[in-house]
């Protein structure tokens, strides 16, 4: 560097300077925090372990229809046998081939569980956001209809809208995910309320940014590890939800094979034919530990708790 | 020195140290030499990443997590504490050497009463004292500090005290053992000038009275200079300079202690702060040589290879320099030069009338009248709690609880930003204090600026990315910080965007709320001289909110000063400055520290 270079120029440089100096950040994950999140989580073991169940899962409930060696409705040896060679973990109550109703039994709980939990962080995040920023009587008229919505367990809700309008799909879907939303705002609020006090939500409003882009554009990107803790969560619930509301009976109608009303079709014969039971209970079971260890992984990265502290 | 201290033993004897980064190979600081007599204090000034605090801590026998003591000695009242056991190190601390922190509000226990966690300190160290004695010495210790010590107030908890009384109740602490040497972490940097000026006398007179040996770790050169028998500056992990406080401030050596000194504004004349270009660097990226080489104007091949060992020049001064003698001939050790003058319009850009301001039942602000002319720079002062960054966002918009009126031009404007007219909004732009939070930091710098032009000048669309370069140009960022993220830019850089921002609007009035109060000196000096030199080019008119009279000398044309939500006095700057009429006003001057007058080139101001 020259001696004479005047300050403009020379801040210029220095600017240079000290940015090399810094420590590298991957290039494409710049500003990007749940991508970063996401990645020192998949460096975590249980997130491995985790990830390996939920794929071994999704794998089953994507491709077991194509490989299932029966139909999943035909009769294929005497109702409640063993294991045989008709039927490789034996037949279910009406004689069916367990192994390919299992196989067949699983995209229903995966598609239902992501849509309800989509419902409900879409929902819960723009409550829980606005309330944050809105502050005031907003806040307060959102936030105690949440708690009015939190006072009932999850499945209760479920249940009384089933019986009332009937046995939908969608009606699942929607009301599992209503329950979940007003959880997901709380938690939402929360991280927004610490956003909210910050300076450049002031810097935008000082502009005459409209509300709906302070919140999505300036709001939005500062909670992105929370949301993605909340996404791990509510899958997981999910899953359990729409299993037990299939096991009640109010899900899928037979002759649908679906892993929750395997469980029910089968639950009085578990003595005689363990496996028509245990089959789908251990699918749903590892389900959501699966989910639950990547959801840990990733809330462990995301509090940087993997490597002792966020730099 | 005299002959007395070469006999007495130093209370603190610093050989050598240095401290690590463990598994990085590299050296936090290096090469520290220091020794501090009983009675005596030196001031350790660098600015932020210089590793002051970490010699401070060092003091203590602690090294924060990551770091380890790479070599040399630290002895404290004779005692090496390399060779001391954990237990040892425990009594030493709070005993031998004791701890003033930075922020009060932290280090005292909110669950405790005032009472109870003096009688701690004391329970732990001075064993074999009876509790009679302890009572006595604990009531002793908050009297030295001029704070009460009757029953109620011992039964007080940390939040029913003041900053100031909190930092004395600290300070009580620290003192009550009767410590050998004691660390000051910057004790005063959140507290307002008048607490400021008792805390620093409490301490200097504590520290002769009982003989103590005291390390005073500040960024702050004009409190060094009130309070320090010696002075040391550091420069990134390296002391550069130290001696007698007399020709530290008066004929320093070290090109970086004199552009040091040439970026301090100070109370006792208007002058033209320099900013020092360039960045510290930071441990692994320091460069080969002195590492104050990049950055300095007198650099030569020497520099470059080796850093340059220690030169004595005599009366305990010391310089690592190899061109010191340049420097001193070369350039004037400090802003001789006046500030620039203002051509300002005599047409008003800015009106407050009669303003009235309320945070819920709260009345906050009074009567408020202010003018701001085209062109003028405007400051608003007053200490924490008097009203005057409420005023500031009543202007910007952002409180809307208020009755009477601001204009801007001929316009009376609405009270929330949400309704005033896109250019008024656009005329009134607002920097905030802490540019680590005002900017949002999912965006980059190119995002932030571009969203700035999208808003106000919605035309520019096909040639965004050059326009957002000559924004960034204005405050001298290369075109290339466009693409970074807030945290890969430093504080100084961070406050260069926010100003880009607000000039992307092409405002008329700059609403600068204490925009340089997270910023160290050399830093602010640059913002102050970018301000000066945006004005005259864009001819702006700044609305300056700080609580720093010396920063105000330099900058503005007119001073406000407001007191508990009301202003006290109006005046162009030499009035305010020269002939104060308001009491607060000159109290607020006579506790100001200044480099000048307590080296006795200027009178003190009159309280």
């Amino acid at each position: 560097m020259s001696t004479d270079q005047t300050v403009d120029t020379a801040v210029d440089l220095g600017l240079e300077a000290g940015i090399e100096g810094r420590a590298p950040i991957h290039e494409e994950l710049r500003g990007h925090e749940w991508l970063w999140i996401l990645r020192r989580a998949a460096s975590l073991t249980r997130t491995r372990i985790g990830l390996a169940i939920v794929g071994l899962m999704v794998a089953i409930a994507l491709f077991g229809p194509l490989v299932a060696p029966h139909s999943p409705t035909e009769f294929v040896a005497a109702p409640n046998s063993g294991p045989s060679s008709a039927a490789l973990f034996g037949a279910d109550a009406l004689g069916r081939d367990v192994f390919s109703r299992f196989l067949h039994g699983g995209l229903t709980v995966l598609w239902l569980s992501a849509a309800a939990t989509a419902v409900g962080i879409i929902v819960g995040t723009t409550v829980g956001l606005v309330a944050a920023y809105a502050r005031g009587w907003v806040d307060d008229v959102l936030m105690r209809g949440n708690d009015v919505l939190l006072s009932f367990p999850q499945i209760i809700l479920v249940l009384l809208a089933v019986s009332a309008i009937g046995p939908k799909l969608w009606l699942i879907v929607l009301t599992v995910g209503m329950t979940h939303a007003p959880r997901v705002a709380r938690v939402m609020r929360g991280a927004g309320q610490e956003v909210v006090e910050r300076d450049f939500i002031k810097a935008a409003e000082v502009v005459g940014e409209k509300r709906w882009r302070i919140v999505s554009s300036e709001l939005l990107p500062n909670v992105t590890s929370p949301l993605l803790v909340e996404l791990g969560l509510r899958m997981t619930y999910s899953i359990g939800i729409v299993a037990a509301v299939s096991f009640l009976g109010m899900g899928l109608q037979p002759p649908t094979a679906d892993w929750g009303l395997m469980i029910n079709e089968n639950r009085l014969a578990i003595t005689v034919q363990p496996w028509a039971v245990g089959l789908p209970v251990l699918a749903i079971g590892l389900l959501t530990v699966g989910t639950n260890l990547v959801t840990d992984g990733v809330a462990r990265a995301a509090i940087g708790l993997d490597r002792g502290g966020k730099s | 020195m005299s002959a007395a201290e070469a006999v007495r033993p130093a209370s603190v004897d610093v050989d050598e140290l240095r401290i690590d980064l463990v598994g990085a190979g590299v050296d936090v600081v290096d090469e520290i030499g220091l020794q501090i007599y009983p009675g005596e204090v030196l001031g350790l000034v660098g600015e932020s990443g210089s590793g002051k605090t970490t010699v401070g801590m060092a003091l203590l026998g602690h090294v924060r997590r990551g770091g380890r003591v790479g070599g040399g000695t630290i002895r404290i009242d004779g005692r090496d504490l390399a060779a001391l056991s954990d237990g040892d190190l425990r009594r030493l601390r709070g005993g031998v050497v004791s701890y003033i922190p930075q922020d009060p509000g932290t280090s005292l226990n909110p669950a405790l009463r005032i009472g109870t966690q003096l009688s701690e300190i004391l329970e732990a160290h001075a064993t074999s004292m009876s509790d009679e004695q302890r009572q006595a010495r604990l009531r002793e210790a908050l009297e030295e500090v001029a704070l009460p010590s009757d029953e109620t107030f011992l039964r007080r908890y940390p939040h029913q005290l003041s900053g100031g009384q909190q930092q004395r109740v600290a300070i009580a602490m620290a003192f009550a053992n009767r410590p050998r040497v004691i660390v000051c972490d910057e004790p005063t940097t959140g507290l307002d000038v008048t607490t400021q000026a008792r805390v620093l006398e409490t301490v200097r007179d504590l520290c002769r009275s009982h003989q103590v040996a005291a390390l005073y770790v500040s960024h702050d050169l004009a409190v060094v200079a009130v309070l320090a028998d010696r002075v040391a500056v550091m420069y990134a992990g390296r002391i550069v300079e130290s001696g007698p406080r007399e020709r530290m401030f008066s004929a320093p050596r070290h090109p970086y202690t004199r552009r040091l000194l040439r970026a301090v504004p100070d109370i006792a004349g208007k002058r033209t702060v320099v900013g020092i270009p360039g960045h510290a660097a930071l441990p692994g990226g320091r460069p080969q040589g002195c590492f104050f080489h990049p950055r300095c104007e007198f650099a030569q091949q020497d520099c470059r290879e080796v850093f340059p060992p220690v030169t004595d020049l005599g009366a305990a001064h010391q310089v690592r320099c190899y061109h010191h003698d340049r420097a001193v001939q070369e350039a004037p050790p400090e802003g001789a030069g006046q500030a620039d003058q203002h051509a300002i319009g005599g047409d008003a850009v800015l009106a407050v009338q009669n303003l009235d301001a309320h945070y819920g039942s709260r009345h906050t602000l009074f009567d408020i009248d202010l003018v701001v002319h085209r062109n003028e720079c405007v400051a608003l002062v007053g200490e924490s709690g008097s009203g005057k960054t409420t005023l500031a966002r009543c202007v910007a918009g952002l409180h809307k609880e208020y009755t009477g009126k601001v204009r801007l031009g001929d316009d009376v404007l609405p009270e929330a930003a949400r309704s005033r007219s896109a250019q008024a909004r656009r005329e009134i732009q607002y920097v905030f204090q802490n540019p680590y939070a005002s900017l949002n930091p999912r965006r980059t710098v190119g995002q932030t600026v571009a969203r700035q032009l999208a808003l106000f000048h919605p035309g520019t669309k096909g040639d965004v990315s050059r326009r957002v370069a000559e924004c960034l140009e204005r405050v001298a960022l290369s075109s290339s910080a466009a693409n970074r993220f807030p945290d890969e830019l430093s504080g100084g850089e961070r406050q260069r965007v926010a100003i880009a921002r607000a000039l992307a609007a092409d405002p008329k009035l700059l609403v600068c709320d204490e925009v340089t109060s997270a910023l160290d000196v050399s830093v602010q000096a640059a913002i102050i001289e970018l301000l000066g030199k945006l004005r005259q080019q864009m001819g702006l008119s700044l609305l300056f909110i700080t609580h720093d009279l010396a920063l105000i000398r330099t900058i503005a044309d007119r001073v406000v000063v407001m007191t508990d939500g009301r202003i006290v006095e109006q005046g162009t700057t030499e009035q305010i400055f020269t002939a104060p009429r308001a009491d607060y006003t000159r109290k607020l001057l006579a506790n100001t520290p200044s480099i000048e007058v307590a080296l006795g080139r200027v009178a003190a101001p009159s309280a």
